[in-house]
């Protein structure tokens, strides 16, 4: 066997040093300037929340459809087209025109109001419909803003380092460390809060502009649908007591405060009506104008029901409805047993392969030993590089990676005993030993990443976790089997000069 | 340790044996998967898991009887590795799993420790994940197949194919028998069977290739013969080491991973016995190309044993 080159010998050494440097925060606290990361423990490890939320993609579309329709009737009014019906479903417009003769104008002016529309036309009925493009795009942007909507949400109650994000086109994944009863999060999470002032309709018939309701107290009440006010133009809610009662204060912006005080100017001694998502919780009589732009919302609340109120102000409404399609809560003591039972694991686990290998292989069960530890050392700082997320799976991937990362080297082995045994030189059968495997090694441990790679890919959460081990056991394992332990077979020959296999071997 | 100084078994006079012996065990899979079937996690089937400790002195049937009294919904109760740990698994039709959620803990808040665990898996998700771990294990059995098929012969391929559907399904039919609950980390650990079968069935394939061009005037038989001899110490030594670190993760490991490593072990059986007697008997059948083929197709081989031979 040929002696490593300088350069393959520094790459080696680099790898390695850098391997322990990386993966020491994990064990013991360094100095300031040296790496300080540890490895990211997943929610079944250190205890948390994981919500999957859905926006509700009916109502998302329907609402879009209403404002399309808000839309075309403002154009055709204004071009003086009459017409019969405008309706609107979470499937699409429709527009009914009066006169057939004056469909192609108004087909023509409504045309071009959104992107990815498609308008049809029969007799006289326009139906405008969104593409499939056009969908996706209008979910994706409602994704987005529900997600600001959730992190400011989720931030006011003083959860630490949530994660966010976006999944598929329609789903939002929180997860919450060190959470263990999400249910407070989850009722924030799962009000749209929509906020909005009505004033009670004089008339008092039911008709397409009026809302029939109940106020707080059960009374029957008719107001005008149409919102004076909403949540969009406020600035700040706070918990606040007024008459010894919990209540709701708020400050309006400047657009708002304007509205608000020309609102309670012309409605001195009537109601004015707040609803939060389509329920009225309180109709106050406007004693005297509120002109400074701030006020309170007082109900029948409790603290706790005013606290939420005002985070769910302060944070805004959600564009749409969400609802939690699955939940994974994991208790601190779960977590802790299972980092307690899966270190216990491993450390018995790689104890039986590293005392198998000695028994088995002798001396070079010894080196392949040395291989292996290396190789755990290299798994531990990869996985702190990367910040890749440790689960329960994950430490099976690496028990299981302990097990099977001794292949290459067994491979090696019995090829080296067998060169030997067929009458090769020693030094003969050590090169023919490692060439001969190495494609296999290499082929064998390809169709591995494949199964890795299809896992993560598939995958959620812990199984990804068992994926990201996996791999990287496989690819750290041929390394330091192949490499580390042919070096220090290497060096072995070179310093003993044996001509024959150790004993036992 | 040479475990198996100089085998010489001849294992292809037995392939009507493992014949039977796979045929048996694939026919015992469909009849438990048609008669007994699978017992799905919540992670397909949708619904409720809650893990709970109680306190001292409350036992299952206590926290039986408290839930029994919500009439809405059913739930199994079960011990979960000690008589202190409760699983409790509900499935819901007529009211919101959140709502239901909430129920149970409230019903059995006073003899209850700690709650340990929530899972809330809607309907939805559970057809969407089954939907997806269909198609993980399609796709990786043929992404594994394309690579032999490249690697090596299209006769090949089908036989690690083959070997693959057969651990697979057998694996399957075991879960099925042991009860074991199927759920995300038993589809895993079907996954990482498949890759560790592959993974000896490689080997073994390799094997045989370079006997192939080593030995031109050897019979089919003799070749695969030698080839499974040959590599039969690395097999046992392999296995064993994993099974070693499987076994005791399943001693170890916890409750929760149980169920995972268990069907780890039974793969790794399966796997092992797939790629020497399943995936080289097929060779047998298809008898693919010998000669010097295969060193044209692997480069790094043939630059080799032109070395070999010139030295």
């Amino acid at each position: 066997m040929n002696q490593y080159s300088l350069i393959k010998k520094i790459f080696i050494l680099t790898v390695v040093i850098f391997g322990f440097i990386f993966a020491l925060p994990n064990v013991v606290k360094l100095p300031s300037f040296m790496p300080s990361k540890t490895v990211k423990l997943g929610l079944d490890l250190q205890g948390g929340a994981h919500l999957l939320l859905q926006v509700d993609e009916k109502s998302v579309m329907k609402e879009f459809y209403d404002g399309l329709g808000d839309t075309v009737r403002a154009k055709l009014r204004s071009e003086k087209i009459g017409y019969k019906k405008i309706s609107s479903d979470s499937n699409n417009l429709s527009v009914t025109i009066s006169n057939e003769s004056q469909i192609e104008k108004a087909r023509k002016l409504t045309k071009f109001i959104v992107k990815d529309l498609s308008v049809a036309d029969n007799k006289n009925v326009i139906t405008y419909k969104l593409n499939d493009f056009g969908i996706n795009n209008k979910l994706l942007d409602i994704v987005e803003q529900t997600i600001e909507v959730i992190r400011r949400r989720v931030d006011a109650t003083g959860t630490q380092e949530p994660l966010i994000q976006r999944q598929g086109n329609n789903r939002i994944v929180v997860q919450l460390p060190g959470v263990e009863n999400p249910n407070e999060i989850k009722s924030l999470l799962g009000r749209t809060a929509k906020l909005s002032f009505h004033l009670e309709d004089s008339t008092g018939l039911k008709s397409p502009s009026t809302i029939r309701t109940i106020d707080e107290d059960g009374n029957i009440l008719i107001l005008k649908r149409r919102a004076y006010l909403t949540g969009k133009n406020l600035l700040d809610a706070q918990p606040s007591y007024s008459n010894n009662l919990p209540v709701v204060s708020f400050r309006f912006d400047s657009s708002g405060a304007r509205k608000f005080g020309r609102l309670t100017s012309l409605n001195v001694g009537k109601r004015i009506v707040i609803m939060l998502d389509g329920k009225v919780i309180s109709s106050p009589v406007v004693n005297e104008p509120i002109l400074g732009g701030s006020g309170v919302i007082s109900g029948n609340f409790s603290i706790e029901e005013v606290n939420e109120l005002s985070i769910l102000l302060r944070a805004g409404a959600l564009p749409a409805p969400l609802s939690v399609v699955e939940e994974r809560t994991v208790g601190p003591g779960l977590g802790a047993d299972s980092i307690a039972s899966g270190k216990m694991a491993s450390v018995l686990g790689l104890l039986f392969v590293v005392l198998f290998m000695l028994f088995a292989y002798r001396l070079f069960g010894l080196y392949a030993n040395i291989a292996l530890a290396i190789n755990m050392v290299l798994i531990l700082s990869v996985l702190t590089i990367l910040q890749a997320t440790l689960t329960l799976p994950g430490i099976a991937g690496i028990v299981l990676t302990i097990g099977m990362a001794v292949d290459a080297n067994v491979l090696i082995f019995e090829r080296i005993r067998e060169e030997y045994n067929c009458g090769a030189k020693l030094h003969v059968a050590l090169e023919k030993g490692f060439n001969s495997a190495f494609t296999t090694i290499l082929d064998a441990n390809i169709t591995g990443l494949i199964a890795g790679v299809i896992l993560y890919i598939f995958g959620t959460g812990p199984i990804q976790g068992f994926a990201v081990t996996l791999s990287i056991g496989i690819v750290t394992s041929m390394f330091s089997a192949i490499m580390i332990t042919r070096w220090i077979l290497i060096s072995w020959v070179i310093r003993k000069n044996p001509t024959e296999l150790p004993k036992g071997f | 340790m040479n475990l198996l100084p100089n085998s010489n078994f001849n294992f292809m006079s037995k392939t009507r044996l493992f014949f039977f012996t796979s045929l048996f065990l694939l026919i015992s899979t469909v009849g438990l998967l048609t008669f007994k079937g699978i017992n799905y996690g919540i992670d397909f089937s949708g619904g409720i898991l809650i893990e709970v400790k109680v306190k001292d002195g409350v036992t299952i049937s206590d926290v039986r009887k408290k839930i029994s009294s919500l009439k809405r919904f059913d739930s199994s109760l079960q011990e979960f590795g000690s008589s202190q740990d409760i699983l409790i698994r509900s499935s819901v039709n007529d009211i919101e799993l959140n709502q239901a959620v909430e129920l149970i803990k409230n019903t059995i808040n006073e003899q209850v420790l700690e709650f340990r665990r929530v899972e809330i898996v809607g309907p939805v998700i559970g057809e969407e994940l089954k939907k997806y771990a269909f198609y993980a294990v399609i796709f990786a059995l043929l992404a594994m197949m394309m690579y032999i098929w490249i690697r090596f012969e299209w006769q090949y391929g089908v036989g690690a194919l083959i070997a693959l559907f057969h651990d697979v399904l057998i694996t399957i039919g075991f879960v099925s028998l042991l009860d074991i609950e199927f759920g995300l980390s038993v589809l895993a650990a079907i996954l990482t069977i498949a890759g560790y079968s592959i993974n000896d069935t490689v080997v073994i394939f390799d094997r045989v290739r370079e006997n192939f061009s080593k030995h031109k005037k050897k019979e089919y038989e003799e070749i695969f013969n030698l080839s499974i001899n040959q590599s039969l110490n690395r097999t046992i030594m392999t296995s064993l080491t994993t099974l070693v670190a499987l076994i005791t993760l399943y001693l170890f490991g916890g409750e929760v991973i149980s169920g995972f490593t268990l069907a780890m072990i039974i793969g790794v059986v399966i796997g092992t016995y797939s790629s020497n007697f399943v995936a080289v008997p097929v060779l047998l059948l298809l008898k693919p190309n010998r000669g010097a083929i295969e060193e044209f197709i692997d480069p790094v081989k043939a630059k080799f044993f032109e070395k070999e031979r010139n030295d």
